[in-house]
């Protein structure tokens, strides 16, 4: 048990150490300032923006970046859907696979421009090479870029600049970060055994008995893995994501996986403590989401470590619950992968969560609807920065002082947007649907009876609109019904946070700054961390708590009592 | 700004990365796995000595002979079909998949300890009696399914628990069967991250010839 203890807390400590590095690297890059790759970048950038007559240093308000994000989202969105209904005539499609029904093809398109990735198919089975490496994989670079750019756009709105343009914070997230990352980790993940090939599956007789042939999907696997899981995308070339050997086949893979998921949001937050002239309070701050994160970690790994009560019976003694895991990755990294995952809105998996000890559920679940234990793409960072200012005006109503943040008054407007962003948009998005699909008969597609359940259904929308993508998969959600009404989760959970993230930033960036006095409360202190870290608590969890209860807490009870 | 402006604008953009990362980056990326890693970018296939491939050195097949090392329960069969009663078109992509059973689904528990019903195709032989009924004492990774219904590997105590059974089959030492479980055992990455298992494909290959199987 030590063993894998240790595993996961080297994993951890390599995330921290990358996060100065990594994070002042994105302070320069979006800063402005010289980098390294500069004498190569500058005029590929500079050819990029002619060819798509972008005015890279014009600044724009809050609302032009918002219906910048809208128009290019909107365009791409419609781009892949059409790479969609026409596979069955475009190349590279050595499987003949034919068009998906419209509504597969409306879901997967806005599951993945919202940087979700949720998937309601099987690659194998449902999408042509070209499909996946044109349309999908494009998604994963500028979906990526896209929440890249508003924490960016919302960073620089809290320190008082300008916002910045849309056109050149997304280049510049793929030129300078994503593209050059991907291309050393598809390397490497290909000399780690990754495939990247254009050929069809390789059919052969089995050693057992060769009357019986085994069929080997592969395809372009390696560059596509390496951004599912630095851009957070997460959604799996094959159809069991990242428990496919093809998709992450040894402990290095997998270690490589995890590191990259991650690395982006927790940078973030450095990046912000550049911006902000404040490091003590970036990583405070980094240290309060470390601890709520390892905190579900070892929930998750208790767990999965002590296994199912009812088959260690059988067994005759303790084993780790290994239903739906790999060998390769046991008990220790499948845990951690889990809450990485779910954390960050990857979505990507390595062991199926549906079959995880209702601790796994309780902390996954939990992890979808808190959305800052590192958080989506850029936009978990954005949230994160809201609940402190959540904080900085419920401490100072409590002290009786006008709340400031960065020396910028938080009033109604800050207030009523960053409490509609966190504390309304989310729960409409999730417990509404829910509530109506386990309400209408024969349409939840619930495969796993009792609380457990109820937990899928939920789980599907709050994957949906926290934008994670990961799914409690042994539901039946390859239907109409649940493909467009999570596309309402996916649109409603990713665009309207995103409009009131940059309406607040430009609502900071005009107001003066006020002097900071004796009398100033300091944000970058222990004790207001702690603060926060309670309002994230109370405000974040309680909204879902009855969720949790009548879910996973109700069938860990019920597990505890014995299931018959 | 106009609408059409903004438009037009997204609808450059949106090109010009597109050619970026989902052309170029792409085909660059297969010219460097088909040139640098050719066995690895073709999903390292294993090969026989006419130069068939025979299986994959990452995707596990299956096994439930007494003749060879038994591999985990897959809800997919390992991607198999027989080709005379593919309706299903399995052996047309290839596929990977889950049972995605819960902890406290109780069908679970049946797959695992088994289900007598007077109806024989309602019954089920359950995991744990089929390994009892081939000696081999069960453990958690030979009775709980996988994840990619792929997974190449037992655990080595899983690997050790079926030498006898084996070693009677094909009439070989059991200490000539533990030293090839130790060649073909993946260790953790720096013997830290992972954990180790045994390339239940690779094995029996390596079994077949040490001494190929005869009734």
């Amino acid at each position: 048990m030590l063993q894998g203890w240790m595993q996961i807390a080297l994993t951890l400590l390599i995330v921290v150490a990358i996060t100065p590095w990594f994070g002042n690297y994105m302070a320069r890059v979006f800063q402005d300032h010289s980098t390294l790759l500069d004498p190569v970048l500058n005029p590929v950038e500079r050819f990029l923006y002619a060819l798509s007559g972008v005015r890279a240093r014009e600044d724009m308000t809050g609302w032009q970046y918002a219906r910048a994000i809208l128009y290019s989202n909107l365009v791409m969105a419609v781009f892949i859907f059409t790479v969609f209904m026409l596979q069955g005539l475009l190349p590279f499609n050595p499987t003949g696979i034919g068009a998906p029904t419209w509504d597969l093809a409306l879901h997967t398109a806005i599951s993945f421009v919202t940087n979700t990735n949720q998937q309601h198919y099987s690659g194998e089975t449902a999408f042509s090479y070209f499909s996946q490496f044109a349309a999908l994989g494009f998604m994963m670079f500028t979906s990526a870029a896209t929440g890249i750019a508003v924490s960016m756009a919302f960073i620089r709105g809290l320190t008082g600049r300008p916002l910045g343009n849309f056109y050149s914070d997304l280049t510049r997230s793929i030129t300078r970060v994503l593209l050059p990352i991907s291309i050393a980790g598809a390397v490497i993940l290909m000399a780690a055994g990754i495939p990247e090939t254009l050929a069809g599956p390789a059919v052969v007789p089995t050693l057992e008995d060769p009357a019986i042939r085994q069929a080997i999907a592969r395809g372009p696997v390696a560059h596509y893995e390496i951004i599912k899981e630095l851009g957070e995308n997460g959604g799996g070339f094959f159809a069991i994501n990242s428990a496919h050997p093809f998709e992450n086949p040894n402990g290095f893979t997998n270690l490589i996986e995890i590191v990259a998921l991650l690395s982006v949001p927790t940078a973030l937050i450095y990046t912000y403590g550049i911006f902000a002239n404040s490091l003590k309070q970036a990583w405070l701050v980094y240290g309060m989401v470390m601890a709520i994160f390892v905190g579900f970690i070892i929930i998750t790994a208790i767990g999965e470590y002590q296994g199912n009560p009812a088959v260690n019976t059988l067994l005759g003694g303790q084993q780790p619950n290994l239903e739906g895991k790999e060998i390769r990755f046991g008990w220790a990294q499948s845990a951690l992968f889990a809450v990485a995952t779910t954390g960050t809105m990857c979505g990507a998996v390595n062991a199926l969560h549906d079959s995880f000890m209702p601790n796994g559920g309780f902390v996954t679940l939990s992890n979808l609807f808190l959305q800052i234990v590192w958080g989506g793409q850029g936009t978990g960072t954005a949230y994160l920065f809201t609940y402190l200012i959540l904080a900085v005006f419920v401490t100072g109503l409590m002290v009786g002082r006008t709340p400031e943040f960065l020396g910028r008054k938080i009033e109604k407007r800050e207030v009523v947007l960053a409490s509609f962003l966190l504390l309304l948009v989310h729960p409409i998005a999730i417990l509404i649907p829910s509530a109506i699909t386990l309400a209408v008969p024969d349409v939840s597609g619930i495969s796993n009876p009792g609380f457990h359940g109820l937990s899928q259904v939920v789980y599907e929308y709050a994957s949906a609109a926290a934008n994670n993508g990961s799914g409690f998969e042994g539901l039946g959600d390859a239907t109409p019904w649940w493909n467009l009404t999570a596309s309402f989760s996916l649109l409603v959970g990713r665009y309207v946070p995103i409009i009131g993230l940059l309406l607040l930033a430009d609502s900071l960036s005009r107001k003066q700054v006020v002097p900071m006095t004796s009398g100033t409360l300091r944000t970058d202190t222990r004790l207001f961390t702690g603060v926060t870290a309670g309002v994230i608590l109370i405000l974040g969890a309680l909204t879902f708590f009855p969720v949790l209860a009548l879910g996973p807490i109700a069938e860990a009870f019920q597990i505890a009592k014995g299931i018959g | 700004m106009s609408f059409a402006r903004e438009a037009g604008r997204a609808v450059r953009s949106t090109l010009v990365l597109w050619v970026l990362t989902a052309i170029l980056y792409p085909l660059v990326m297969v010219a460097v796995g088909q040139l640098v890693f050719p066995f690895q970018a073709n999903g390292s296939l294993i090969t026989n000595a006419q130069g068939q491939p025979v299986g994959s050195a990452l995707i596990g097949q299956p096994f439930t002979s007494d003749r060879y090392f038994n591999s985990r329960p897959s809800t997919t069969s390992y991607s198999t079909a027989d080709p005379q009663a593919d309706a299903a078109g399995v052996l047309k992509t290839g596929v990977s998949g889950a049972s995605n059973l819960a902890p406290s689904n109780p069908a679970l528990l049946e797959r695992i300890q088994g289900k007598s019903d007077l109806d024989p195709e309602k019954a089920i032989e359950g995991d744990i009696p089929r390994l009892r009924k081939a000696s081999v004492e069960p453990s958690a990774d030979l009775i709980y399914s996988s994840g990619s219904s792929l997974d190449p590997h037992i655990t080595p105590a899983s690997a050790r628990a079926q030498i006898t059974r084996v070693a009677q089959a094909r009439r070989l030492q059991p200490d000539q069967l533990e030293a090839l479980i130790t060649q073909n055992t993946d260790g953790r990455f720096l013997g830290i991250f992972g954990e180790p298992g045994v390339n239940v494909l690779k094995l029996n290959l390596a079994l077949d010839v040490l001494k190929p199987f005869s009734p």
